[in-house]
């Protein structure tokens, strides 16, 4: 039992929520589970390509919308699924909670990350995105710098006949860049130094420090941030090194966060939610007044059911990099509550069975404060888009969620089991999220919650975020987290 | 084959891949039927052979959650397709 008694005058609070969307459609055959599939039979490329989104089609796509704050999620209970087939008019690439991206602007905004000129680019594309950047209002006049001249497009392809080195496309299959193997101090040996791993690690970075840009655009304060907090899925290190991290400074770096500092809290797909306990934790402590948790998106769960997508004849969906930034500050008497008392964790002793963690992570953290399940407005689970998920067979993965809290309402008599179905309408939500694990995992619903509960809409939300740490090959425990959000009832 | 799919669309797909091979050609089985038996955990064949308390430990929760009668009826299909 979690007991902050002693802290409860230093409440913390979520001041707002980011998120950012990296359209990049192009990149989808250097997913995991494509890059395999092409590897073994090269004819499947062809196919790829042809059931690629648009951008202007990315941006319409409902779940994208809902995702950067333009539509509520209970709106897609308006819009008739399949949702690719029925874009949202007037759609923006801005939202209230951040923005989409095309793949051509994200690929700057690399290059701008690549500190070590991992990324050869084709002058002609670097000029004409200099150009869209400047547009931008989250880029600067030392972004643009950063861009530098380019190479030639013959260049590149010399690279990638000679050298070991990751093609970059737009369009598909228009070639504009790569990435290749950085030289000297053994990385020409080193199995974590390889162009996969470098791209993977800068579109993370790409993506993060996006959201984090629209998140401070928003809320002001860079010099504010005490401590940064990563949470993505990114693995950064050497040999001697594997994973060893930080990204989360690498992202304050370019955000102007210079009076921070920060580390990289990893736990699979829960590592937000653990963050967010821990972020929250620093600030009731006073040790910091303001923590900011940043995740960039995960480049290698690209495509990753594409298979499914194909077999349907539909376009492979899974075409975004998802980031987030969730700012942790002290109590401001309007931003709504971390309830410190109210953390629901999964323990090493708990078993993995959906009933003990849902136990450990809803029922007992709820009996704590003296709450039925019915008593929370939403639930905010794995937020994961049936409509990507379901093609390949891996089921609607919100609805089981919320069908298995409100389970629990059945047995403890607070519900009647024909009214499980009224209670998933009322305390949950159709999932929205990219399949992008940790993005995915309950912190899609933060900024929706934050925003009804500032506008008194909303009294209270609660978060939990599930884990599979067999992915590892080193446990086969589960693992899992949760908090309670309520709104701010002060000044 | 026992499985633990959460609806009848996931378990169904499962099944026949494991009957009749692999419906999205993409892995091993695909044109390979391996006609193996196949039923979900919570069908009464399965649950009968649980300890009940064990089967109350861990999987009365997801028989409330999961429509078991669905996900029955497609394995149904499923297995009479296949004989």
């Amino acid at each position: 039992m979690v007991n902050c008694s002693s802290n409860q005058n230093v409440k913390p609070v979520v001041k707002g929520v980011s998120y950012f969307l990296a359209h990049v459609p192009s990149m989808i055959r250097h997913g995991s589970k494509p890059s395999r599939e092409i590897g073994r039979d090269p004819s499947l490329l062809p196919s790829i390509l042809s059931h690629l989104e648009s951008f202007d089609r990315a941006v319409a796509y409902a779940p994208n919308q809902v995702f950067i704050g333009n539509l509520d999620p209970d709106d897609l209970l308006h819009i008739p699924p399949p949702w690719f087939k029925n874009p949202v008019p007037d759609s923006s690439r801005w939202g209230p909670f951040g923005e989409i991206m095309p793949e051509e602007e994200f690929y700057g905004m690399m290059k701008i990350c690549d500190e070590f000129q991992l990324l050869l680019m084709e002058e002609g594309f670097l000029q004409e995105i200099a150009l869209r950047l400047k547009k931008h209002p989250l880029f600067t006049v030392e972004d643009l710098e950063k861009l530098d001249k380019g190479v030639s497009l013959e260049h590149i392809e010399k690279q990638l006949s000679e050298g070991e080195a990751v093609p970059i496309y737009v369009q598909g299959d228009q070639l504009i860049g790569c990435c290749k193997r950085p030289h000297g101090g053994g990385a020409e040996e080193d199995a974590n130094l390889v162009p996969h791993i470098l791209l993977e690690n800068l579109s993370t970075r790409a993506s993060g420090v996006l959201a984090l840009r629209h998140l401070i655009d928003r809320l002001g304060g860079a010099q504010e941030i005490d401590y940064l907090l990563g949470c993505g899925e990114e693995a950064v290190g050497d040999r001697y090194n594997r994973g060893g991290g930080n990204m989360a400074k690498a992202i304050g770096e370019l955000c102007g966060c210079t009076r921070a500092t920060g580390s990289d809290v990893k736990a699979f797909c829960c590592a937000p939610v653990h963050a967010i306990v821990m972020g929250a934790s620093l600030v009731a402590s006073n040790i910091f007044n303001n923590v900011v948790l940043v995740a960039g998106g995960s480049f290698a769960k690209l495509g990753m059911k594409f298979q499914g997508h194909l077999r349907n004849d539909m376009p492979i969906l899974e075409d975004v990099l998802a980031a987030i930034a969730i700012w942790v500050g002290q109590d401001d008497g309007k931003s709504p509550v971390i309830r410190l008392d109210s953390i629901g964790k999964h323990e090493i002793g708990s078993g993995s069975a959906q009933q003990a963690i849902i136990d450990k992570l809803v029922v007992q953290p709820l009996d704590r404060l003296g709450l039925k399940i019915t008593q929370i407005d939403k639930y905010a689970t794995e937020m994961h888009n049936p409509e990507l998920t379901e093609p390949q067979g891996s089921g609607n993965v919100p609805r089981i969620n919320y069908r298995t809290i409100g389970s629990f309402a059945v047995l403890r008599n607070e519900i009647k089991r024909e009214e499980l179905d009224r209670f998933v309408e009322i305390h949950g939500m159709l999932g929205f999220s990219p399949t992008q694990g940790h993005i995915a995992s309950a912190v899609p619903v933060l900024g929706h919650s934050v925003r009804k509960m500032m506008a008194n809409e909303m009294e209270n939300a609660l978060f939990l975020a599930k884990g599979s740490l067999f992915l590892g090959r080193v446990t086969q425990l589960s693992d899992g987290i949760s908090f309670l959000l309520e709104r701010n009832k002060g000044g | 084959m026992i499985l633990g799919a959460p609806d009848a669309d996931s378990a169904g797909l499962y099944a026949e891949t494991v009957v009749s091979g692999d419906p999205s050609w993409a892995g091993p089985l695909a044109n390979v039927a391996l006609g193996l038996p196949v039923f979900h955990i919570m069908e009464p064949e399965i649950k009968a052979q649980i300890d009940p308390e064990v089967y109350k430990e861990h999987l009365e929760l997801m028989e409330i959650a999961l429509d078991v009668e669905k996900i029955a009826e497609g394995l149904d299909k499923v297995r009479k397709e296949s004989s």
